[in-house]
């Protein structure tokens, strides 16, 4: 008896009434993987530059994102502390080991209590930063890596996120291309494309947040680019 | 799971008659329908969407083998395990396999309705692995004992109630006084319960939404949370998923994602998309040890290249189900296995044989609904009319049903002896009806007189009164 590899293999090729495709179709299916095409891509996303981050912002709040924008990276720290304070949050917040949130002045509000690392199942909340942000849909594009946990996106009650208005993209294959364009290439273990808190209808389809996932989820929005 | 499709009439009997179940099935209609025609009215492009997403499909069914085989190098190359399984039996060895060998305990599930289609949780239990299904509506059905009914929203034949009444008697360590009234008090309950399951968990297994041969990626699409926390925390992450899932390209899987969240919940994109790809890699200081991929066959290559074909499009988001008027009266339970609905209706023969399941392919008002609202456009009711076809061809339909339509087939072939035949029907029947106008009760017909009066005939036929018509020079 052959091994389930090659018989499964076998009977696909049986059905296709073929064996391996020819060597032209099988250059054909490599182009496609190499090239990518995209397919139809809706025109929601055809903005200019602020429309676009504006775009982000409404489609985010839509699911219940909340978003500050603030004007640099100083003003961070306080629009933090002021969200944590806003929900009567504890000021311990677990923060990713990410050398761009660091350039961030901390120092600024001595009274928020930052740890780094990955979540552990009692962190009442994280502040990630992300790769990209997604106007199509208000979605955020969150890349694990040493300097992103992916536990800091799932454990913590409230998940804040610092995003800049030049991480804006429109739709999602603008995000693919910036995906592929990275330094150091090929994918991370994990792309979380993270569109609002957690949430669940499984009891009579009405809509509860905070299912297993964070119940609230918070952008800070830098506007450093605003594009022409 | 043990199949009682056979038993299609009377689960749905008993389903009509269960006024509990009828009050959830209400919620169908504002849950599901009113959300999905909002989110398509969203987006102009959507019916544009749907063609292109049928012919991602069809090219990549057409060419399976190869881009299987580069989405299996791709996740080699990126340091998972893939496990190619002709059958639900193999399927449960090789996940056991992977468990034994890391000595694992305990399973947190994300929603995996292949899960439910090889009977993965008894399996388990049995060797001595708790599963965990940590899905809320899952969590709540297993308590229960139930399988799913509805295949994106498992808990649905359930009201508030019945929610609050399981955990109160499967949370007995908490306090008995506690309010619990409200879905959100169940939903925190759920979530503390869980936490503690989830951070104990050896395997965490989910399903598979997509499989990306461009990058050997898998790709699960939740709501919760769960299915993230399920693959980040536990040492090792299997993914479940059947061969037909695989996508070309990452633009491929974006097309597609447009279509899924409208089509299923009417969001414009479900909270959590998460791509995978491999293990933890050396410098993470989270995420799984190991990836392993259980690739299921399970009859689905028996489909390819037949009649049923493009069903293998499908990608399980309920909207046939959710605007079905069978499913809509009956709920899931009563199609017997894990597919109910329409998409149940064509694909459990299919997989379970159509000797088992020929009712699902007869539960059909036939109206269409589901097609029209099938993001893959998947011929759903041509293919149960396949199906009823191959029954017959096997002589499975019912002996009263064969020689009916034969003796139909015979008349309808001799026009002059059908005409006969119809003006003596209809002339008996009219006579024998005439006192009430209709009959309660029929010969042969029990069908349709059980549940409603059939109308006696008045006057010709349709054929003798069109013929005076004309005569009378009218349209």
């Amino acid at each position: 008896m052959s091994d389930p590899r090659a018989q499964i293999l076998g009977s696909l090729r049986r059905a296709l009434g073929r064996e391996a495709p020819a060597a032209d179709i099988a250059a054909g299916l490599e182009r496609r993987l190499a090239e990518h095409p995209a397919n139809l891509v809706p025109r929601r996303t055809d903005l200019p530059g602020a429309a676009l981050i504006d775009l982000f912002v409404r489609m985010a709040e839509a699911v219940s994102t909340t978003v500050d924008r603030v004007p640099d990276a100083a003003a961070v720290p306080a629009s933090v502390a002021e969200y944590l304070a806003r929900h009567n949050l504890p000021t311990e917040i677990v923060m990713a080991p990410d050398p761009a949130l660091d350039a961030i002045p901390w120092d600024s509000r001595p009274l928020l209590a930052i740890t780094r690392g990955r979540a552990q199942g009692d962190d009442a909340a994280s502040l990630t930063g992300a790769f990209a942000g997604i106007a199509e849909t208000g979605t955020l594009m969150l890349l694990s890596g040493p300097g992103h946990p992916t536990t800091l996106n799932f454990l913590p009650d409230t998940h804040v996120v610092v995003l800049r208005a030049s991480q804006v993209v429109g739709p999602y294959e603008e995000a693919w291309r910036r995906l592929r364009a990275r330094a150091d290439g090929g994918m991370p273990r994990t792309v979380n494309l993270v569109t609002g808190p957690s949430r669940t209808g499984d009891i009579e389809l009405k809509i509860q947040l905070g299912a297993h996932g964070p119940r609230r989820l918070h952008i800070v929005l830098i506007d450093d680019a605003p594009r022409p | 799971m043990q199949a009682t499709s056979r038993a299609f009439k009377e689960n749905a009997g008993a389903a009509l008659n269960d006024p509990r179940l009828q009050r959830a099935l209400g919620n169908l209609r504002t849950g599901f329908q009113e959300r999905r025609r909002a989110a398509v009215a969203g987006l102009p492009e959507f019916e544009r969407l749907r063609d292109e997403g049928r012919a991602i499909k069809d090219h990549t069914l057409a060419n399976l083998d190869w881009y299987l085989e580069r989405w299996e190098a791709n996740v080699r190359a990126a340091g998972g395990h893939v496990h190619w399984c002709r059958t639900a039996a193999e399927a449960r060895d090789a996940i056991l396999g992977i468990c034994r060998a890391v000595g694992a305990r305990s399973m947190t599930k994300g929603k995996s309705m292949i899960a439910e289609e090889i009977a993965l949780n008894g399996f388990l239990a049995e060797h001595g692995i708790e599963p965990v299904e940590t899905d809320l509506g899952e969590y709540i059905i297993q308590l229960r004992d139930e399988p799913p009914s509805h295949i994106i929203a498992p808990a649905i034949h359930l009201t508030r109630d019945d929610v609050e009444a399981t955990f109160r008697e499967h949370h007995d360590e908490l306090p008995a006084g506690r309010p619990l009234a409200e879905p959100r008090q169940l939903t925190d309950e759920a979530r503390a319960m869980l936490r503690r399951k989830f951070l104990a968990a050896d395997v965490g297994l989910t399903g598979a939404n997509f499989l990306v041969a461009e990058t050997g990626s898998s790709i699960i699409v939740t709501n919760e949370g769960n299915g993230d926390l399920t693959q980040t925390l536990p040492k090792v992450h299997i993914v479940l998923a059947s061969l037909e899932k695989v996508v070309p390209t990452l633009e491929d899987a974006a097309t597609i994602l447009r279509l899924l969240a409208r089509s299923a919940t009417g969001q414009e994109f479900s909270s959590y998309t998460t791509i995978s790809t491999g293990p933890r890699r050396p410098e993470d200081l989270d995420g799984p040890e190991q990836y392993h991929v259980v690739l299921l066959d399970n009859g689905r290559s028996a489909m390819l290249g037949t009649e049923f074909q493009d069903m293998l499009r499908c990608i399980r988001c309920s909207a046939c189900l959710n605007h079905c008027p069978v499913y809509s009266a009956v709920g899931g339970h009563a199609y017997g296995w894990v597919y109910p609905g329409p998409m149940g209706a064509v694909l459990t023969p299919g997989l379970i044989g159509v000797e088992e399941a020929g009712h699902l392919p007869n539960a059909s008002t036939f109206c269409g609904r589901c097609e029209s609202v099938c993001p893959m456009k998947i011929p759903l009711p041509k293919m149960m009319r396949h199906w009823r076809e191959r029954q017959v061809e096997r002589g499975l339909a019912p002996a009263v049903a064969r020689w009916g339509i034969g003796l139909w087939a015979f008349l309808a072939a001799r026009p002059a002896l059908y005409g006969l035949a119809a003006r003596l029907g209809a002339g008996l029947l009219g006579r024998l009806g005439r006192r009430r106008g209709r009959f309660g009760s029929l010969p042969l017909a029990g069908g349709w007189t059980d549940v409603r009066d059939l109308p006696a005939p008045e006057g010709g036929t349709f054929r003798d009164r069109w013929a005076a018509r004309r005569r009378q020079g009218g349209r």
